[in-house]
């Protein structure tokens, strides 16, 4: 990805309380499933990329809750949640 | 009765509700109503003044629109037309910008003033059920029963998920929006746009910005800021031909020479996503159940026709039927599905199902992959050719313009032309 440094920037702009257990995980066993692959370049964030084994792998700091990897690649390889109350993403404008 | 979600249809209800002398509880997870919400954006007003009198009159909205603006972004040019007009600049003024953290916000403490309560820093994690009846809601591991809950927990609405109402959706039923907030000095906003005072401008922009995708860009100016954007759908982006990597969208277009001028100068101050309903009539999930309503973009509630994109108002005014819908129930006692039915009654005898209804084969026709990159090239080429003053001899104007619409392209338009018929 050619922006990870600008988005990176980006994301440090927004005010994030941290979730402490990470809200969206991927289901053990399917970190191969190509129903993942689509998450890597659709996420806004940046959240999901694929690492040399050729798994995909998830951080979920900068989170912005948008809900397209759970559209994207369904919840038979995500177990997706919002964040607990009063964490995550909190818009200023919105 | 409790209220899932401080968002528009959620404090719509709420502010309907209150002095009813129903007991009312509005749940949010976010730190501060609006702390998850995001629009692009611009609400339309006329098709809500009358369910919320006086309330806009004092509202933190950004700047009215008087200018419209829609681009056909070509890979190396573009073509731009605005509409402007008196009517835009007359009150009452038909829509404007808005903020959602600061308006939510605004429009929460308006609830709480009339004496409703809301619990913010709340997740909503299940539902309660009792003989086939929503019960309640279960929250930070309290139950919290209810008659009656009103489900407007957004767009992704686990909620109604929960109760049975939805399935999760299909990609191809919504889209991505991300935006950045751009700050910049109101002078600078109006000389860079033509504007006067508070006068606002919103574009959209089709094509190249997407890579032929469906979607689009937008921009909306805020008094001091800018909300610039892309708006693509999920099922769209999920595909190669060519594979996309969504936030480098929005970096090439910032860097687009008909973009970089305007916001040059300014500094983004928030950057932001959110999902979009796009299916229309067809993708409405059940609006109501035993025990529950569904409101706002939880229940699918989102018109994209092209020219104008709406939502708020949907939310605002689903917010204020489910409101009603609660208290005809309340009447007789009964908050079955038959009773909570009327919402539905409420919403097809008013311009949300209508609106909804009539533009029902709008996302099939709009998604025609024409208008993201044929129909951009085309026009930007043929301007191209009809501006060129080359060193030779200047073609003639028809032959300049047959070159490009030929019979086949002719007949291929012909065919587009039908599918807008529909709509």
């Amino acid at each position: 990805m050619s922006g990870q440094v600008d988005l990176k920037a980006k994301l440090g702009l927004d005010v994030f309380k941290p979730v402490g257990d990470p809200h969206i995980k991927i289901r053990p066993g399917m970190e191969k499933d190509p129903r993942l692959k689509p998450a890597v370049r659709l996420c806004p964030a940046g959240l999901y990329s694929e690492n040399e084994k050729g798994e995909i792998v998830l951080t979920i700091d900068g989170c912005l809750e948008c809900g397209t990897c759970r559209l994207a690649c369904g919840t038979e390889v995500l177990d997706w949640n919002y964040p607990i109350g009063g964490t995550g993403v909190q818009f200023r404008f919105g | 009765m409790i209220i899932v979600g401080a968002g528009l249809a959620g404090l719509g209800a709420a502010y309907t509700l209150a002095g009813s002398g129903l007991e009312v509880l509005v749940l949010e997870r976010g730190d501060y109503p609006g702390a998850k919400n995001v629009s692009g954006g611009r609400i339309y007003l006329n098709p809500i003044r009358d369910l919320y009198p006086s309330l806009f009159d004092v509202a933190p909205l950004e700047r009215f629109i008087t200018h419209e603006g829609i681009s056909l972004m070509a890979k190396e040019r573009s073509v731009y037309f605005e509409y402007s007009g008196n009517e835009l600049r007359n009150e009452p003024h038909q829509s404007y910008s808005i903020l959602r953290s600061k308006f939510d916000r605004w429009l929460a403490e308006r609830v709480e003033e009339k004496g409703i309560m809301l619990l913010t820093k709340t997740r909503v994690d299940e539902v309660i059920r009792n003989n086939g009846q929503i019960a309640g809601v279960v929250a930070g591991g309290d139950e919290l029963g209810a008659d009656v809950v009103i489900a407007c927990d957004g767009v992704v609405s686990l909620l109604s998920e929960k109760a049975g109402l939805r399935s999760r959706g299909l990609a191809h039923d919504f889209a991505l929006g991300i935006k950045e907030v751009i700050a910049l000095d109101p002078g600078l906003i109006n000389d860079r746009f033509s504007l006067d005072g508070n006068e606002g401008s919103a574009r959209l922009f089709v094509g190249e910005v997407t890579h032929g995708k469906f979607g689009g860009g937008f921009l909306y100016t805020n008094r001091d800021s800018i909300s610039l954007g892309i708006v693509v759908g999920i099922e769209d982006a999920m595909g190669n031909n060519p594979p996309i990597d969504v936030p480098d969208l929005l970096e090439k277009f910032k860097s687009r020479p008909e973009i970089a001028p305007l916001i040059r100068g300014g500094g983004t101050t928030e950057y932001s996503a959110h999902i979009i309903p796009e299916g229309g009539f067809k993708a409405l999930g059940s609006l109501y159940g035993n025990g529950i309503l569904v409101a706002g973009d939880a229940a699918g509630l989102a018109l994209n026709i092209g020219f104008t994109v709406r939502g708020m108002e949907y939310a605002l005014a689903s917010g204020y039927f489910a409101a009603q819908a609660v208290l005809k129930a309340k009447e007789s006692g009964n908050f079955s599905a038959g009773t909570l039915g009327v919402y539905k009654e409420l919403l097809e005898e008013s311009f949300v199902l209508c609106d909804v209804r009539n533009f029902q084969e709008t996302p099939a026709v709009i998604a025609n992959p024409r208008f993201f990159s044929h129909y951009p090239e085309l026009i930007g080429n043929l301007m191209k050719d009809i501006y060129t003053v080359p060193a030779g001899l200047k073609e003639k104007i028809y032959p300049t313009i047959r070159k490009h619409v030929t019979l086949g392209e002719l007949w291929a338009m012909l065919k587009d032309m039908r599918g807008v018929m529909k709509i």
